[in-house]
């Protein structure tokens, strides 16, 4: 038996596609819409949900005996702010230009429903292990739609990619804006991420029928 | 066509056959089981209704894409006469050379959409577009290039129409869903002074690389020139706002020639002249609460909503989108409100919205776009409440009701002076 048993393993790959938290579950959706104007920012925002959501259900998965199921979810806010907070302290002293874009936003991972969502689902009923894996699994779904829909947004958007301009220039008009092309101003806003993620849900949707409710 | 017609019956390719077919012919099949009503007007001949009614506006506009552009560079003539100044070739010429390629971009584009999708989902191709595909180029500026509106289109049609199901089944208008993603993407093509008069944009950009030999010329719309306090350097009167030799998007200037097409779509019972009347109502009277304050002097002359809170509250009907918008987009028999009374609240709220938004908010003077959008959102609460109140209105009035029991062969008389 390797390291990660075929049961292990379906805990890290299904929230990737068949059960992602975004597509599938439709949790997390105000963060997706908020941040992904940039793939750097979606980047950080994927990494730290990652961090918050791993080490989360560690915690409340080894804690999950002694919590009186009373003030299970207080108890379950504490560690998440705890938690939210080590990684705004850390982005903001070593990366404060990129968590003045993120704002609120970092602040924010305490609400996120994806969190919440695997303390309540996974963590108070599983293992610290499976709970490790459960809650990197889900944090990679959602970085997964996050650094798509990104790097739509900020391609079309504003014709860079991590910042990098990738298609030219376009006040000097170099590369393909010297065609006539222009940055698409619509992608830049919040919306735009609605619909690019209706979009991802849509071709995965019909990739997949099982995953279409009956109705 | 026929011949291909049957040789593709039930085959990948069929809708887009069976498209072509009844474009050219009338269908030879009805329906054959269910009672259904019987008229003449199906759906095609509706669609086709409305682009009657929009041909003299696309007309009017190529003349007066010319007729901006040349009075721009030349100075508008002082003693301006229809035949001599406006219906004349080179005006033409101007509009057959910037409004058709925009109008066969904009079906081009929306009908392969509209073909692929009816193939990959097997249904038949619907009219819808038919519409919408004239709409469209008569709402943009003039110098939008057309790739961006190709792009608009495959967006308006695919999310604003196909992911809901096609026609009929939009919650928004497809045509205006072009126009808000065209707003929103491109705000320098689709706002400013530069964009409403071919050459605009192209001059300014002339100059700004150094070019001497040729002036500056800016087409502002009027509500530009109220939005920036300016009113009083306009030189348009009331009667060019009226027939519509005024800047602006292409086809919505001609107030004289959208009326009469309004009046020959309510003749014709193809639009609700429920929702035209209380949208012109909703938007005089928004026009009258502003005409107000400013009398009652509640704004001085330096606010910034003095110049288009001042415009006279009858003018607001006459220029911009407003009255192209209430006649041909809020009528879209889809998006609005179905009901009679629905109606009322729906057209009184675009009117009373546009004007709301074009005074408030200068970054968008053409606030009819987005008011009929919103309104088009709202369209099914507002039915939904319309049957609730008349379901409550109904019961009471049957509570309310004495039921005189029909006594036709005396046993219920009978049964009462038993029970008496």
């Amino acid at each position: 038996m390797g390291l990660l048993s075929k049961k292990d393993t379906s805990l890290i790959l299904d929230p990737l596609a068949d059960n992602n938290p975004i597509t599938i579950q439709v949790l997390g959706i105000c963060s997706a819409l908020a941040i992904t104007a940039e793939l750097k920012a979606s980047v950080v925002m994927a990494i730290s949900v990652m961090f918050v959501l791993g080490a989360g259900n560690v915690v409340i998965s080894l804690m999950r005996n002694i919590i009186p199921s009373k003030i299970r979810i207080i108890v379950q806010l504490i560690v998440v702010a705890t938690l939210v907070i080590i990684v705004d302290q850390v982005l903001k002293a070593f990366a404060y230009e990129l968590s003045k874009t993120l704002a609120v936003f970092v602040g924010l991972i305490i609400t996120n429903c994806i969190i919440m969502g695997r303390f309540e689902a996974f963590a108070l009923a599983n293992g610290p292990w499976r709970s490790f894996l459960d809650g990197i699994g889900n944090s990679l779904g959602y970085g997964v739609i996050l650094i798509i829909v990104g790097f739509f947004r900020e391609l079309l958007g504003s014709g860079t990619l991590f910042g990098i301009p990738v298609l030219g220039d376009p006040i000097a008009k170099t590369g393909l804006y010297a065609t006539g092309y222009e940055n698409n101003g619509f992608m830049i806003i919040p919306p735009a991420a609605l619909i690019v993620v209706g979009i991802i849900i849509w071709v995965q949707r019909s990739r997949n029928p099982a995953l279409v409710e009956e109705n | 066509m026929h011949d291909l017609k049957m040789k593709y019956k039930g085959k990948k390719m069929a809708p887009a056959i069976n498209a072509f077919h009844t474009f050219l012919y009338t269908p030879d099949e009805t329906t054959h089981s269910g009672s259904h009503v019987r008229a003449a007007d199906d759906l095609k001949r509706t669609m086709n209704t409305v682009i009657m009614a929009l041909v003299p506006v696309l007309l009017f506009s190529m003349f007066n894409a010319g007729y901006q552009h040349f009075s721009a560079i030349n100075g508008f003539p002082e003693d301006f006469s229809v035949m001599e100044h406006f219906l004349t070739w080179d005006n033409f010429w101007i509009g057959i050379v910037k409004v058709l390629p925009l109008l066969a971009v904009s079906y081009g584009v929306g009908l392969l959409v509209e073909f692929i999708f009816a193939v990959i989902k097997g249904h038949e191709v619907e009219e819808g577009y038919l519409v919408t595909g004239i709409l469209v180029p008569l709402i943009v500026p003039i110098d939008t290039p057309l790739w961006m509106l190709a792009v608009a289109v495959v967006f308006g049609v695919v999310i604003g129409k196909e992911v809901f199901g096609g026609t009929g089944m939009n919650i928004l208008n497809p045509a205006l869903t072009i126009r808000a993603f065209l707003f929103f993407a491109y705000p320098t093509w689709m706002s400013g002074d530069k964009v409403w008069v071919h050459g605009a944009r192209e001059r300014s950009e002339e100059i700004l690389a150094g070019a001497t030999n040729v002036d500056a010329f800016s087409g502002e719309t009027i509500l530009g020139f109220l939005a920036q306090n300016k009113g009083a350097e306009m030189s348009y009167t009331v009667s060019d706002m009226f027939f519509g030799f005024i800047p602006g998007s292409v086809g919505e200037t001609p107030t004289l020639l959208i009326l009469l097409g309004g009046l020959f779509l309510i003749f014709s019972k193809i639009a609700s002249w429920r929702i035209m009347l209380s949208a012109v109502l909703g938007s005089l009277f928004m026009g009258l609460v502003f005409n107000q304050v400013v009398e009652l002097g509640w704004i001085t002359e330096t606010s910034k909503f003095y110049g288009l809170m001042n415009f006279d509250f009858w003018k607001h009907l006459l220029v911009g989108g407003l009255a192209f918008g209430i006649v041909y987009m809020a009528t879209d028999p889809v998006t609005g409100a179905q009901t009679n009374r629905g109606k009322w609240f729906y057209g009184f709220f675009i009117g009373f919205l546009s004007v709301m938004i074009r005074v408030f908010n200068p970054a968008y003077p053409e606030g009819v776009f987005l008011a009929i959008l919103l309104m088009n959102v709202f369209a099914p609460t507002i039915d939904h409440y319309v049957v609730r109140s008349n379901i409550k209105r109904r019961l009471k009035r049957l509570e309310n009701a004495v039921i005189i029991p029909k006594d036709t062969d005396g046993k219920t008389a009978e049964l009462q002076a038993e029970t008496v």
